[in-house]
């Protein structure tokens, strides 16, 4: 692995040239627009207290219905990660393409970019905080490797 | 396992058939189906009045980039057939749910013989559009188009084809089992080696280890070589009621068992397991449906899509423990044509082409008939194990060779 990592331009984008983006819809807006104060947030359920993803009007473990979006800490664990180089979308440079989970429940993992890191195998397992990017009216969540000291966030 | 044998042992494949298979052959979908249908029809030393049951992979509909081939009424209507059960679709165990559908329709009586095709021409797509991702056409400034479902969570980030889901896999296997590019290798010069040693192979010139890690990424730790080769071609198969075995021309492939479960979440960043995803769930209850056991199987076809996802099977199906496929692999020896476990005798689709899963089934029953010429195995070739899918999708199929 290393001999080819190391033939890699050592510069990411954040992301592909073109954002495709989601469609919003009842289910979804409140976690495609969480980003706008900066917070990260996903659906809990408010009996069984399980966070639910993706975003579904029923809870899956319980069945109850009383679910809300609820605010989390931003921080996750790269779970994995690939470095995209074909050019899907025309005009992108290599971007890092990670597969996070989240603190507060590990079983709940997002699709997301890592921003400013080395993307070497010792990335896997290591901590990151969400960083926001909007998009027209999308907030898309990114994920840059954690600073020491957790920010204070709720 | 129950009392009852499972319902798939009164089902046997008694012909196959496949058509030209090759890049940008510029002929149409159907053109290449009914190649490969009559070639299987006429396999199974049966007429096309015979046939009472029509499958496909994924149907009709999903025609963009030459992905779907025809749809069931095509063909039907090509070949004027009188139909008792028609399927085609695109959910359940992988590619193989066509097949698998076939064997509970004549389980259940509602056909006696199926003819199951799966047709692709996206070869001949390429020339005219390029290789798209998945949901990575229509782009451009001004009307960039919008996505639902579960594409949502992975395009805005560009991870817009299997091939970044499935480098998502590797990488994890990386950290959890030390994978190495070399292991990966190995199951793409495997695909080589046995590639020449079949005519209708996409490519067959020879590969080395240094041709390999020369090759440029695509989404690491996948490189060019761990992806298949888009082909135009078709397969076809006869599912027939295994009473019907003795009557065929050739030795009948005997259905042993299915597997078909999908116990995890089903899609590509929530699954539990990220090393092995639906592959464990279906090789699970294949082998819960049978007395036989891994040990048993003398020929796998497993589905390369891309070079990681043998991996991830030849640990679902129990042929090595669960992180232990890198080593198993790792040499070439195992898995050639002369080693315990011949692995994807006919090149794979890493070599010999992306005929969607049944490229691979069609080589189980050649292996099994023993009629792979040149490449086939030397040793025993009494039982194969088929998988197809990667990632969330599924599906495997235990063959056994009848006599005559
Ligand atoms: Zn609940």
């Amino acid at each position: 692995m290393n001999a080819v990592l190391a033939s890699i331009p050592r510069v990411y984008a954040n992301g592909p040239a073109i954002r495709l983006l989601p469609r919003l819809d009842p289910d979804n807006e409140f976690f495609w627009t969480a980003g706008r104060d900066g917070v990260l947030r996903f659906l809990r359920c408010r009996s069984c207290r399980q966070f639910i993803h993706p975003p579904v009007p029923r809870c899956p473990e319980c069945l109850s219905d009383d679910l809300a979006p609820e605010a989390v800490s931003g921080r996750a664990t790269v779970h994995s990660f690939t470095v995209n180089h074909q050019q899907w979308i025309p005009g992108s440079d290599p971007y890092v393409i990670g597969l996070v989970s989240i603190d507060e429940q590990p079983d709940v993992r997002l699709m997301t970019n890592l921003v400013d890191c080395e993307p070497d195998d010792s990335l896997v397992g290591s901590p990151v905080e969400v960083v926001f990017e909007q998009s027209d009216n999308v907030f898309l969540p990114l994920f840059r490797p954690a600073s020491t000291r957790p920010e204070g966030r709720p | 396992m129950s009392p009852a044998a499972p319902a798939e042992r009164q089902a046997a494949i008694t012909g196959i058939g496949q058509s030209q298979v090759g890049r940008r052959l510029g002929r149409t979908d159907l053109d290449l189906t009914l190649d490969a249908c009559l070639d299987a029809i006429a396999d199974a030393g049966l007429t096309r009045d015979d046939i009472d049951g029509l499958a496909t992979y994924p149907g009709g509909g999903l025609g963009t980039g030459g992905f779907a081939g025809p749809g069931t009424p095509e063909v039907q209507d090509a070949l004027r057939l009188k139909l008792n059960w028609h399927d085609g679709g695109s959910e359940g165990p992988g590619q193989m749910r066509a097949v698998i559908a076939a064997c509970f329709a004549i389980a259940a009586g509602a056909a006696r013989h199926v003819l199951v095709y799966r047709t692709v021409t996206e070869s001949t797509a390429q020339g005219e559009g390029g290789r798209q991702g998945i949901g990575g056409s229509g782009g451009g400034s001004g009307g960039v188009p919008r996505f639902g479902g579960f594409l949502q969570w992975s395009l805005p980030f560009g991870a817009v084809s299997a091939v970044n889901w499935i480098a998502l896999v590797g990488q994890r296997r990386v950290h959890e089992f030390g994978l190495t590019r070399e292991q990966l290798a190995h199951v793409a010069l495997n695909g080589r080696r046995n590639a020449a040693l079949n005519p209708k192979a996409i490519y067959r010139e020879p590969m080395t280890l240094d041709d390999y890690l020369a090759a440029r990424m695509i989404s690491s730790p996948l490189c060019l070589f761990d992806c298949d080769a888009p082909c135009d071609g078709s397969t076809a198969l006869v599912v027939s009621h295994a009473d019907y075995a003795p009557d065929a021309p050739h030795p009948a492939c005997h259905v042993n068992a299915v597997g078909t479960a999908l116990r995890g979440r089903p899609s590509w960043d929530q699954f539990d397991d990220m090393t092995s995803m639906a592959a464990r769930d279906a090789a699970a209850s294949m082998w819960e449906r049978t007395e036989l056991g891994p040990t048993d199987v003398d020929i796998a076809q497993l589905y390369d899509g891309f070079s990681v996802l043998p991996l991830v099977w030849l640990e679902a199906l129990g042929f090595c423990g669960r992180g232990e496929s890198g080593p198993f692999v790792d040499g070439g020896s195992r898995i050639a044509l002369d080693g315990e476990l011949p692995l994807n005798t006919a090149g794979g689709q890493l070599s010999a082409g992306r005929l969607h899963g049944f490229g691979l089934l069609h080589e189980a029953c050649v292996q099994l008939r023993g009629e792979g010429g040149e490449r086939q195995v030397p040793g025993r070739h009494e039982v194969a194990a088929v998988a197809n899918g990667g990632g969330p999708i599924a599906g495997t199929m235990l063959l056994t060779r009848g006599s005559g």
